[in-house]
């Protein structure tokens, strides 16, 4: 499979820690100018510096460190999935040791057909999942594949829990929900 | 899921259009799919990554892919314009431009999936909701100005649909980055 093959940009791989990201007022402007997409012309930057009045360089600074401080994530291309046949999608949760699920989360998070992973609380009994994973591929088979992946990376950190019979609610280690039909979708937009 | 971009308000003036579209993914699942050429694979594989930050990106961008600045040009315009990129520019980092994030869910019974789904969208701070195979079987992304929002939110659906929502917000971020390979 192809999407096996990827390889992960590292950069992209840890994420600002709650850091505080106060922004100047120029920063807002650049934010409201380019978040619905940046020109494709042979000079993007430009067409930004004229609207706020300010040099190309300075417009090119401004996003270079936006993109050091974790403001923007990256400057990129964002494929509409359903038309490049990925069309199956599984939010993979798993119920894992609290002590080693950062190891483990970050471990996850590196396999290159995760796109989202995340350490969320739990609520027993009712959700006893902690980190979950989301994967794209263009079969079921192939989401399936990856949550095998996934189960034999953190096989050892998986919790095993006494099922309570008097409960309604029989709890596993992990479980795959696939979506079924999109309810809404709407982009974010910061406002003026 | 994705909060990678900005936060505060949703931008609904195609909401309409894209629930149609996409509602019932399992029946237009086949015929979505598009042909691309050598060049469209080689940027969108390349560009997923991300575009270098320069006076004439697109001129580097052409080296790279054995092509013309002009051709990729437009290239990435036509992909844009037929929706096979849905997004191209800086992808902002929500929470870190101060607004307050969280997947939530609730275990809908079958017979009031209609009803919860009309009461849950009807939010603007609903983001994006998904039905999903599992006994919490809707899924959705509150996006608010601030944290307290967020609790505001939760309580409205709570009294609007007499479920219990279980909110889920991120306690730790490991990655966020779609990468899909053509």
């Amino acid at each position: 499979m192809t999407e096996l093959m990827a390889e992960k940009t590292r950069k992209n791989q840890t994420a600002p820690a709650n850091k505080s990201t106060s922004l100047t007022a120029l920063e807002r402007q650049y934010i409201l100018l380019t978040q619905n997409g940046l020109a494709i012309t042979e000079k993007p930057y430009h067409a930004i510096a004229e609207q706020m009045n300010i040099s190309v360089e300075h417009v090119l600074t401004l996003t270079n460190s936006m993109q050091e401080r974790g403001i923007i994530r990256r400057i990129a291309a964002v494929p509409n999935h359903y038309k490049l046949g990925y069309q199956y999608n599984g939010m993979t949760v798993w119920d894992i040791d609290d002590e080693q699920a950062e190891k483990f989360g970050d471990a996850v998070g590196r396999l290159p057909f995760v796109s989202h992973c995340y350490l969320r609380p739990r609520f027993l009994p009712e959700w006893n999942y902690n980190l979950f994973a989301m994967v794209h591929g263009k079969t079921p088979a192939a989401i399936a594949k990856y949550r095998g992946q996934i189960k034999e990376l953190l096989k050892e950190v998986l919790v095993t829990r006494n099922n309570d019979s008097s409960q309604q609610i029989t709890t596993q280690s992990n479980d795959m929900l696939t979506s079924t039909e999109i309810l809404k979708k709407t982009g974010l937009r910061l406002k003026r | 899921m994705d909060n990678t971009t900005s936060p505060f308000t949703n931008e609904s003036k195609n909401d309409s259009t894209n629930n149609r579209q996409n509602s019932m993914l399992s029946k237009s699942r086949k015929c979505q799919t598009v042909e691309l050429s050598p060049l469209e694979k080689s940027l969108i594989n390349l560009l997923q990554h991300g575009l270098p930050v320069c006076e004439r990106p697109f001129a580097q961008i052409a080296d790279e892919v054995s092509s013309t600045e002009h051709e990729v040009i437009q290239c990435l315009n036509k992909l844009r314009n037929d929706k096979v990129l849905t997004r191209f520019g800086p992808m902002f980092d929500a929470a870190s431009l101060g607004g307050a994030f969280t997947l939530a869910a609730l275990a809908v019974p079958e017979d009031d999936f209609d009803f919860v789904t009309e009461q849950v969208n009807s939010f603007e701070q609903i983001a994006h909701n998904y039905r999903r195979t599992h006994r919490f079987n809707m899924w959705f992304v509150i996006a608010t100005e601030s944290a307290e929002e967020i609790d505001a939110v939760i309580a409205a659906i709570e009294s609007k649909t007499c479920l219990k929502v279980l909110n889920t917000p991120k306690l730790k971020e490991f990655y966020v980055g779609l990468y899909l390979p053509v």
